[in-house]
């Protein structure tokens, strides 16, 4: 039997190697122990199976090939054809309007992910973590079972065993045409050519954060959305980023579900929906549908059932403890493929960091959930950390709930003339005194940027009033978040003033 | 920050069925308002609807003509608990309880009383002998958030602001430096030329379009004006919508209380008030050497200078010079600093060095340990020509360049000389110009105070210096009790442009000895402002390297580093 103390196994998934890292202690010393450095065995095995397109990418899971990296890299790309638009008004004469070339973009796009690929199968060999490309699944408790390229059998035996495989994008069951002529987020980043006139279907940050790119380099976009967008997420910065991208050319058709997807003769797609609320069918005719309906998880293929590994039945996610801990002692499972857990990358690593401290570093810390910031990418940035509105009240009532909020003008929009309508920030406290911050969410330029800091200060345990005592860096948008002294409740305007 | 006090509702209510929710505090709270009331009223009674000494009281002053305030203790919710208070501040338990001018008169027979003595009269025409509550000198940030929120609290309050013109005659309307020739057109300044650096990477990211593109300085100018302008009129409707008098007229004090402000025209007016706030900020300092007044520009120039700069030489290394020379480059100009010791002094060191490398690298040339001794026009125009003789602080070599624009950026000295300070006693350290004040902004004269650049030991960023005062101490006697984390990071948005790695950085200071909580936190890279900002909270929070680590980073963003890489 093989002495191998662990295996992270990922198929496909999304954060396998990204645990590794962290297991690896790529970063250094400062990041703790980690289980290649503590002496032990590792083997990484991951296989993506290709899209039902034929999309398929290398090592690094959905964050790194199809996920927050190029999505990132594609919401710059359109940011900077804004900035385009800018520049004429800050003295740089551009002929306008500038044309956008897919090609060159995806192919740097690609380049970067590929390269990235790389940097991680040489950072797994410097941590002597043995990689193995192959699809495989459980045997028993103990072992997992694949074939490599050449037909051979291997087999690997673990005391200890990391399941991450994530999730893949959802395709849509009982709609005809949908397998054949859809693609997903899977496909989006990969494509050589311009998707052109595109139809998004969800209401997921995936599909408002396509969109949103897709519109921005100058493609005609539509979004079908059956019910709320961004569910989970306070609900009136949902409906101002809607608000925005539809201001940007965004098209929307709302509480629409497509029926049908057809070929026509000419190479178009056509789509066919139905008002949910009319019951009345309509036609659209596009190059590409894409579908972003959600994220099923990586689990089928597994033979979870053979290590006795209890899935929810509703979901097919995992079931784990507070310790990442599945229904077999030792058998862990971390990111996306698990239960109730936010589908986030940062959450993966820490979780995958804090877990391997656990087994072999000696540490008891447990991964806090709470309070995970997050950005969605949408043309305008909507960053948020703690608790929406909806749910402060739901939790703590209206009476005990203060919202204070305001609408600014980002200092560079002016001179270029944009609109701000939609750039607004609120912070949801409790009322009672030092009204300690329950959530705070933000609508704008660099959200990301502006919402990590303020995460820091609500793991802190801020309180509105040591916000308030902050001093703002003048002049930026983060500095709206310290100056916010309207409450919804007073009635007053909160459209910022001065400078 | 202090909202107003909501002001006491009427309705009918059995006292003490108020919500009995920490009473101590809600009676510090009504306590607070009360005083407001008193304080911002001429005249204030608290009375009863149906009280007849109570309406004896309001009869007289309205026979008085004069307007007052009244509190019906029947008709409001906590009129009982209004009452106890009362009882507490007057040892008088009674309606009607009368306060004039914030002096507690009494109840009915002593307000009678004092109508016959005429004590009344005098205590109702005290308040007037001034002009104003309050006189602010100076229309910049300091200045006018103080009058707003001086207004917004009943006061009567005027802003003298005149801005004097620079050696090169530029002037400019209300708001101060920050408006005029500070942030607000340096960011902008700051954005146009990241704007040209997006330019280039979006070539990379697909964008097709093959000229070169050449920068337009009128054209950027000229907006970056109008939008300031806009601001400027902002401000001054502000003003007006807060009742506050705005006059634009120099401010000298000529004896106690009084003000002699003078305008354009020269025309002179006198204003008196109760008290009075300095605020007048700081201008660009010059060399004093030959030529440095008749041919330089400062920063009070640059941003609404006419014409393109040209080939620029910087003089000096403070955050205005490096940003000034940042985004002259930004424009494609040929720019040189000079600088005569270290960069960005009082900053991180290691930091500011390396915004001089990365400056550097990106073509702004640096002239080190060198000072100017001699300007020297050569040919007229719009830019003209200048030659400038410098020579080394080390040795005895010096050297000669032509420049289009030469801009000065050594430092700032406080407008505080003449305005008559010392007519009235106002101490001023004699060196820097600036005035020494206590905790509270008071000067060595009780109702004169002095807030923003021109307060000693106190910039417009209070909290901020004394926080930093402390690190400083710590990091200079302390340093051995300190982790310094540290990391080299690749915004996601370089790599596909093709932008340098190795450069953006950041580092975070920890004490060991408490709790390895984060002392410092310091950023080179994009929108370090926005990053920095929810980490300051975060400090202010108590921040530790333990809670650090415990953040989830936000993916991907360069914020994210200060969670994931430490």
């Amino acid at each position: 039997m093989a002495a191998m103390a662990v295996a992270l196994r990922g198929l496909g998934g999304r954060f396998r190697w990204r645990t590794q890292a962290v297991a690896g202690g790529v970063r250094g010393a400062a990041r703790g122990a980690a289980a290649a450095q503590l002496g032990r065995k590792v083997a990484v095995v991951d296989y993506v199976e290709p899209s039902p397109q034929g999309t398929r990418w290398g090592l690094g899971g959905t964050c790194v090939n199809v996920g927050c990296i190029p999505k990132k890299l594609m919401h710059q790309a359109a940011l900077l054809g804004g900035l385009i638009q800018d520049a004429p008004h800050y003295g740089w004469e551009v002929a306008q309007p500038v044309p956008h070339d897919w090609r060159k973009m995806a192919e740097a796009v690609q380049n970067h992910v590929k390269s990235l690929n790389w940097g991680h199968r040489v950072q797994l060999q410097d941590r002597k973590v043995k990689y193995f490309n192959i699809k495989a699944s459980f045997v028993d408790e103990h072992t997992v079972c694949g074939v490599a390229k050449g037909g051979k059998e291997i087999l690997l035996s673990a005391d200890h065993i990391i399941i991450a495989t994530g999730g893949r994008p959802r395709y849509p069951t009982h709609i005809e045409g949908a397998l054949e002529y859809g693609i997903t987020s899977d496909d989006i980043f990969w494509l050589k050519e311009s998707p052109g006139k595109t139809l998004v279907v969800g209401a997921s940050y995936v599909a408002l954060e396509c969109a949103g790119f897709l519109t921005g380099i100058g493609l005609d976009t539509t979004v079908m959305i059956r019910s709320i967008p961004l569910r989970g997420f306070d609900q009136q910065m949902s409906s101002m980023v809607i608000e925005h991208m539809a201001s940007h050319g965004t098209q929307f058709l709302r509480g629409c579900a497509p029926s049908r997807v057809r070929r026509l003769p000419d190479g178009h797609l056509q789509v066919t929906w139905e008002d949910c609320t009319t019951g009345k069918e309509d036609t659209g005719t596009f190059d590409t549908v894409l579908w972003a309906i959600g994220r099923v998880p990586d689990t089928r293929s597994l033979n979870l059932e053979k290590a006795g590994v209890d899935t929810s039945p509703d979901t097919q996610k995992i079931l784990v403890d507070s310790r990442e801990g599945t229904s077999v002692p030792h058998i862990y499972a971390i990111g996306d493929v698990v239960e109730g857990r936010p589908e986030l990358t940062p959450t993966a690593i820490m979780a995958g960091r804090l877990l391997v401290q656990r087994l072999f570093g000696g540490s008891s810390d447990l991964m806090d959930y709470d309070n995970v910031p997050t950005t969605v990418f949408t043309p305008l940035e909507y960053g948020c950390v703690g608790l929406s509105e909806e749910e402060a009240v739901a939790r703590h009532g209206q009476e005990h709930v203060e919202v204070y909020h305001a609408h600014y003008k980002p200092l560079e929009f002016t001179v270029a003339g944009r609109d701000a309508s939609q750039c607004y920030v609120k912070m949801v406290c409790l009322r009672e005194p030092p009204q300690l911050v329950l959530g705070l969410h933000f609508l704008g330029p660099n959200a990301g940027e502006v919402t990590q800091g303020l995460a820091l200060g609500i793991k802190c345990g801020a309180s509105y009033a040591q916000v308030m005592r902050t001093v703002g860096i003048h002049p930026t948008c983060s500095e709206e978040v310290v100056k916010l002294r309207i409450s919804k409740r007073s009635g007053l305007d909160p459209t910022v003033t001065g400078c | 920050m202090r909202r107003r006090s909501p002001p006491l509702s009427p309705g009918p209510c059995a006292a003490g069925d108020a919500p009995n929710r920490r009473s101590g505090h809600a009676r510090e709270e009504l306590r607070r308002r009360l005083r407001g009331l008193i304080e911002r009223s001429r005249v204030m009674i608290f009375s009863k609807s149906y009280c007849p000494h109570s309406t004896r009281v309001k009869e007289l002053f309205s026979s008085l003509g004069v307007e007052c305030n009244v509190l019906e203790l029947d008709q409001v919710d906590d009129g009982a608990k209004v009452q106890e208070v009362l009882s507490e501040i007057t040892n008088q338990k009674t309606v009607p309880n009368v306060f004039v001018n914030k002096v507690h008169v009494g109840g009915c027979d002593q307000t009678l009383q004092a109508y016959q003595s005429g004590l009344l009269q005098k205590l109702l025409q005290e308040d007037s002998a001034y002009d104003y509550d309050l006189i602010i000198v100076g229309g910049g940030s300091g200045g006018l958030s103080c009058a707003k929120e001086a207004a917004i609290l009943g006061k009567k309050v005027m802003v003298l602001d005149f801005v004097v013109p620079s050696p090169q005659g530029t002037s400019w309307g209300l708001g101060g430096t920050c408006v005029n020739v500070g942030c607000i057109p340096k960011k902008l300044m700051h954005q146009a030329a990241l704007l040209g650096q997006a330019l280039c990477d979006s070539r990379k990211f697909g964008w097709e379009y093959n000229q070169q593109v050449k920068h337009n300085w009128e054209t950027m100018t000229k907006a970056i004006q109008n939008h300031i302008s806009s601001l400027n009129w902002g401000y001054r409707l502000s003003l007006r919508e807060k009742a506050v008098a705005y006059v634009n007229s120099y401010g000298e004090f000529v004896e106690h209380h009084k003000i002699k402000a003078t305008n354009k025209k020269g025309q002179e007016t006198y204003y008196t008030a109760a008290q009075f706030v300095i605020a007048t900020g700081e201008r660009p300092r010059y060399l004093g050497i030959q030529g440095d007044k008749e041919y330089c520009i400062t920063s009070d120039d640059l941003f609404s200078l006419p014409y393109c700069p040209g080939k620029t030489l910087v003089v000096g290394a403070s955050y205005v010079a490096l940003e000034c020379a940042g985004f002259l480059a930004g424009f494609g100009l040929d720019v040189t600093v000079m600088v005569r010791s270290i960069l960005l002094r009082g900053f991180d060191q290691e930091m500011a060095e390396k915004v001089g490398s990365y400056m550097e690298q990106h073509g702004v040339k640096f002239l080190r340990k060198f000072i100017p001794v001699m300007i020297q026009q050569l040919e007229k125009g719009s830019p003209g020509k200048l030659k400038v003789l410098a020579k080394s602080t080390e040795g005895t070599e010096t050297i000669e360049g032509v420049y289009n624009t030469v801009l000065l950026a050594i430092g700032r000295d406080s407008c505080t000389r003449k305005m008559g300070l010392e007519k009235i006693g106002v101490k001023i350290n004699e060196k820097s110009g600036k005035i020494p004040v206590n905790d509270v902004e008071q000067t060595s004269v009780p109702y004169v105070y002095a807030v923003g650049d021109v307060s000693e030991g106190k910039p417009e960023l209070t909290p901020v210096a004394i926080q930093s005062g402390k690190l400083l101490a710590r990091r200079l006697f302390g340093a051995s009790l300190e982790k310094i984390y540290h990391t080299l990071f690749w915004p996601l948005e370089w790599t596909v442009a093709g932008r340098e790695n190795n450069t953006c950085y950041a580092k975070i200071i920890c004490n060991k000895l408490d709790h390895d909580r984060v002392i410092g936190f310091h950023i080179l890279g994009p929108n370090a402002g926005e990053v920095t900002q929810g980490f300051a909270a975060a400090m202010k929070c108590g921040l530790t390297k333990q809670l650090l680590d415990d953040t989830i980073g936000i993916h991907p963003t360069c914020g994210e580093v200060g969670n994931r890489r430490f």
